[in-house]
């Protein structure tokens, strides 16, 4: 999308370099330090839907995509976790590999279907499939319906250690989370990620040099619907149950809002972006109405005068002092 | 003089009391999180309304004057599980809260009703159906109050084939609620001697009915059961009156229907709906009285049965807490289901074993409109359900520590 | 199953259809001109039904008023936000920032203030964002910009959270009631089936509606200045034509054919503020199905799929919330641009 364009001008690599150093590092040191300072399960929450985020701005910073069902990955994801932890009784770890295998082969499915169309269709079509899943899991046996699947069991980490205890668990949520966000950057710095931004910037061009931009959009869909289903997968483990929220369309819509508010197309800004909203829910709670409209208003305020979003801000203002 | 003398001397009683109860009062304040929908589809039926009840039973308690402290805490759930459950870990932990109340919407009601249970306070639930609460779910944390699914089906279901509605066609919506209903009260008609003539399962959130009240129009059964909820029954019963079902001499039965519903629908199309409540506002003169006050607080609205149970759970919660001097979860949940339940809404009743709270129940008839002389005059009681047979058994629940 | 049974499912999935029609067009017009996938469309349907029950209740104007009037009131607030919002999005000026925090602090203020029972600043505030706009144009001239299409939806979608969220905490979602006109009350016997008179009002109105749509964008003068500007704007400015104009009233036409399908709701369906949600997603893929090439297209799509529901009603009910995306898959399949685009 136009504004996610970095701004022009010669890049000065030692300083990207140090400054995606100085970013990571303050992110680590924050959440490394956050279950001193705020309610571990709040905390953990808080990775989930930033993983989520950063799976999302996979496909819409970087390969230009709007998918609006993101959701269906997410709730997919966290569905399969608890139930493969719940009723087939598997250990915590392969569990949540259950839920991230059955995002990525949806992600296969509702991909090839989507990557047919392109800009605002391919949004409709991932919405339209997103309602789909969530009939799905409604009126699904094993998702429990309305009731969610509830208790899930978190156990112990191969065997040994117990999730039970919040700090145990938070710092294998964000030993997970580290290692995907590490994984998304780079994917994003690799060859592949350069053809990505090529095509999401001209199509036409990077078909005529020769590339098959089907399979890349395709493959950057299933990326990006497996690390939503880990990170869905995670949150059950995490919130210990699954519901339909998780799969809604208020879910692929809040989602959008995380990336957009945070910054699409930066590293960063999908975890800034869900940190505040989650936050929001959290602490606004006794706002009732409020929480979504205030939502709504942040989306029309950062659509019209800060597509940027606000780790964009902060790195424009950032070069800008440097010129 | 004297009555000086009793002032002095309720003042020095009171401080005892207070006294008395700072020593085992956690924090002491008793602390009430109303938890509920208050942006969404649950709003109405709960929402803030539930919150002045709340608040009306602590002014009626007396708090006060009998040395409680009593605090009420609100949030939004925002009918999502893990907002729900986070948010009753976050009060109880890190606020003090003693007791949750209220909590429509069963996914967020089974999460929060193990939160409480883990960490040994108390759950008052009004506002949700599901009938696991007190049945494969239970936890001696968790009183149920008002409705559930097994209520609503078994009251609806015998009653009406009592009075003669014998053949039945259900409109489902297709998911495990609405099967549950469909199934429950289908059990309860065929025990009664009715016959099921037919039944169309329905996608959920579905806008026109037309095809299926065909169907049921067709299938000449004395009864519609509509097994379903909030927009779907609303928009059953608004295509239902196009089609001209009652005036065609069949009746419809909504298994789950709230007054917000009804007056959301008009009687004009509700008219000739059958239905079960435990609550209604114009039963008798302590409930005219009572929601008289409430109506004024709340904008002219009448309560509905949920806000009505919230009112009974927190005023019978605050008589277990005076009475047993503490705070502790399961030792107050203990005393509650000691004690005869008893106030101004529901009557006499009991909490059983298992956590549900057992009250008569009310089979109503929607008013025509020249019945009806004002707003929310909606109601005729058609047959009171007597307490021992509107709940479910105590042995048919499952519930672990029943004794069998 | 009987053939008179048919027909009857038939002609129900026709009322189906004439909703998904009347949307999915207002839709394509919008789309036509402003390239924007209108996501606030669903709210504005519901802001219809909802406008016809506030006329109702308020000043006692019935049904038959409620259908000219609650159109042209939502087509204007489409107008406002067309003004205020959607055509900020082809501009960028150097006030831009200043003029998001002003709308955000503008639109709370506002919001709230109705709220507490004062409607007037419903006017007031937009005025006031109007105003500041004029003046910051004046005094620092923004330069056209062309962003990404999806900004229009994600704006649009933002709008739809605002209104929705407004009206339920207003509002509760239970619904309120509307009665239907005494002149369309009863079923009439067809011979095949009873049909309620009201339900064929709709379809009667909404085809004619439909086509009369179509023919004044396809045949009349006014259509053809509207073809030629989606076609190319700034040639058909040069002519001397207003343009900016023509998308704005553009907008509103559209967002009036989305109030006037709610005002047809409002007497059969559920009148609540989430009406509009879950139904856009399946006009969406109707839109997806169709193509939005063509208004014919639009028509023919909203109306063969409602009757595609219906019969599926029928047969396999289970499935008749599924069917339409079962479809629009296949049809991605097979003819990805959609029944009736172009490539």
């Amino acid at each position: 999308m136009a504004a996610t364009e970095t701004p022009a001008g010669p890049r000065d690599p030692a300083w990207e370099a140090r400054y995606h150093g100085a970013s990571l590092a303050i992110m680590v040191v924050a959440f490394g330090a956050a279950p001193f300072f705020m309610y571990p399960q709040f905390a953990m929450q808080l990775l989930c839907f930033a993983l989520f985020a950063c799976a999302f701005n996979l496909l819409i910073g970087f390969g230009g995509l709007l998918s609006f069902g993101h959701a269906m990955f997410f709730g997919m994801g966290s569905y399969l976790a608890a139930h493969a932890a719940k009723v087939w009784g598997m250990p915590v770890e392969l569990a949540i590999l259950t839920g991230a295998a059955t995002s990525t082969i949806l992600g296969v499915f509702t991909g090839l279907l989507a990557i047919r169309r392109q800009g605002i269709y391919f949004a409709m079509i991932t919405l339209a499939l997103a309602q789909m899943a969530y009939f799905f899991c409604l009126q699904a046996r094993f998702t429990g319906g309305e009731d969610g699947i509830q208790s899930v069991p978190r156990g112990k980490l191969l065997g040994m250690v117990d999730l039970n205890q919040p700090f145990a668990m938070y710092y294998f949520v964000f030993a997970v989370f580290l290692a995907a966000f590490l994984l998304i950057h780079r994917i994003v710095h690799s060859p592949f990620g350069q053809v990505l931004k090529a095509i999401r910037e001209n199509e036409p061009r990077a078909i005529s040099l020769g590339y098959r931009t089907d399979r890349y959009k395709l493959a950057a869909f299933v990326l990006s619907a497996a690390l939503a289903g880990l990170a869905g997968s995670l949150k059950a483990i995490v919130a210990q149950n699954a519901s339909l929220t998780d799969v809604y369309w208020a879910m692929s819509g809040e989602v959008v809002l995380m990336t957009l508010l945070g910054g699409m197309g930066t590293i960063f800004g999908p975890v800034v972006g869900a940190v505040v909203i989650i936050a929001m829910q959290f602490y606004l709670a006794d706002l009732g109405a409020w929480v979504t409209i205030a939502q709504g208003i942040i989306f029309v305020v950062c659509v019209l005068s800060f597509r940027r979003g606000i780790v964009g801000e902060i790195e424009a203002w950032l070069r800008n002092r440097r010129k | 003089m004297n009555f000086k003398l009793k002032t002095l001397a309720a003042a020095a009683a009171m401080a005892f009391a207070a006294a008395g109860a700072q020593a085992q009062i956690s924090g002491n304040v008793v602390k009430i999180g109303v938890l509920n929908d208050q942006s969404s589809l649950y709003a109405d039926l709960g929402g803030l309304g539930s919150v002045i009840a709340a608040k009306m039973a602590i002014e009626d308690f007396k708090a006060k004057e009998k040395g409680l402290n009593v605090e009420v805490v609100t949030a939004d759930h925002q009918n999502k599980a893990d907002v729900g459950s986070q948010i009753a870990s976050k009060w109880i932990d890190a606020e003090g809260v003693d007791v949750i109340v209220d909590v429509p919407n069963s996914g967020v009601a089974l999460a929060v009703n193990q939160v409480v249970r883990d960490k040994g306070k108390v759950f008052i639930n009004s506002g949700a159906a599901s009938s696991d609460l007190t049945g494969a779910k239970c936890s001696p944390n968790t009183v149920h109050w008002t409705y559930d699914t097994w209520m609503l089906a078994n009251g609806t279901g015998s009653a009406i084939v009592k009075r003669g509605g014998d053949t039945w066609f259900f409109l489902t919506a297709d998911y495990a609620f609405g099967q549950a209903l469909e199934r429950d009260t289908e059990a309860v008609v065929l025990k009664s001697g009715g016959k099921v003539l037919g039944k169309v399962r329905v996608p959920i959130n579905t806008q026109d009915f037309s095809s299926f009240l065909l169907q049921a129009q067709a299938s000449k059964a004395k009864i519609v059961g509509l097994a379903n909820a909030g927009g779907d029954t609303i928009n059953s019963i608004k295509q239902a009156s196009e089609f001209g079902i009652v005036k065609g001499g069949q009746n419809l039965a909504g298994l789950l229907v709230f007054l917000t519903d009804v007056h959301g629908l008009g009687l004009e199309k509700a008219q000739g709906l059958i239905l079960t409540n435990t609550f209604y506002w114009d039963l008798n003169d302590k409930t005219r009285a009572w929601s008289k006050r409430f109506g004024a607080a709340n904008g002219g609205k009448m309560p509905t049965m949920v806000q009505a149970g919230v009112y009974a759970g927190v005023l019978h919660y605050l008589k277990a807490v005076a009475a047993l001097k503490s705070d502790d979860g399961a030792k107050v949940v203990a005393k509650m289901k000691e004690m005869p339940t008893d106030d101004a809404l529901f009557g006499k009743g009991s909490i059983r074993a298992d956590g549900r709270t057992i009250h008569p129940a009310y089979l109503v008839e929607v008013k025509k409109p020249s019945e009806s002389k004002g707003p929310y005059d909606y109601y005729k009681v058609l047959a009171t359900i007597p307490a021992d047979q509107a709940f479910r058994p105590l042995a048919d629940g499952g519930c672990e520590f029943v004794k069998k | 199953m009987s053939t008179q049974a048919l027909f009857g499912q038939l002609l129900i999935g026709l009322i189906n259809g004439s909703f998904y029609a009347l949307l999915s067009l207002g839709l394509a017009v919008i789309f036509g001109l402003l390239n924007i996938i209108n996501f606030t469309h669903g709210a504005q349907y519901m802001l219809g039904a909802f406008a016809a029950y506030f006329l109702m209740q308020r000043w006692g104007l019935g049904y038959w008023w409620a259908l000219v009037v609650a159109p042209i009131a939502v087509g204007f607030t489409g107008i406002v936000v067309d003004r205020l919002l959607l055509s900020r999005l082809k501009k960028v000026g150097k006030l831009d920032q200043v003029y998001g925090l002003a709308l955000a602090a503008g639109l709370w203020f506002m919001i709230d203030r109705a709220f507490a029972g004062h409607p007037e600043w419903l006017v007031i505030v937009p005025l006031a964002l109007w105003v500041l706009l004029t003046v910051s144009d004046r005094w620092a001239p923004p330069k056209p910009d062309e962003p990404d299409h999806l900004y229009g939806l994600l704006l649009t979608f933002g709008l739809a959270l605002i209104i929705e969220g407004a009206f339920r905490s207003q509002f509760g979602s239970a619904g309120l009631p509307y009665s239907m006109p005494e002149q369309l009350t009863g079923v009439t016997n067809l011979g095949f089936m009873f049909l309620p008179i009201y339900r064929g009002w709709v379809i009667v109105a909404s085809l004619a509606i439909c086509f009369g749509t179509w023919f004044l964008i396809e045949r009349t003068k006014l259509g053809a200045y509207l073809r030629a500007a989606t076609e190319n704007p700034q040639l058909v400015q040069a002519f001397g034509i207003n343009v900016p104009r023509m998308i704005t009233l553009t907008y509103g036409f559209g967002v009036g054919l989305a109030a006037l399908a709610g005002v047809f709701a409002a007497p059969i369906y559920q009148v609540s503020p989430q009406m509009g949600s879950s139904l856009i997603i399946v006009v969406f893929a109707v839109v997806v199905i169709g193509g939005m090439g063509s208004i014919m297209g639009s028509i023919v799509t909203g109306f063969g799929l409602g009757i595609l529901e219906g019969l599926t009603k029928y047969f396999y009910p289970e499935a008749s919330n599924t069917v339409i995306f079962v479809v629009m898959a296949i049809v991605l399949m097979i003819r990805p641009q959609g029944l009736f685009g172009q490539r």
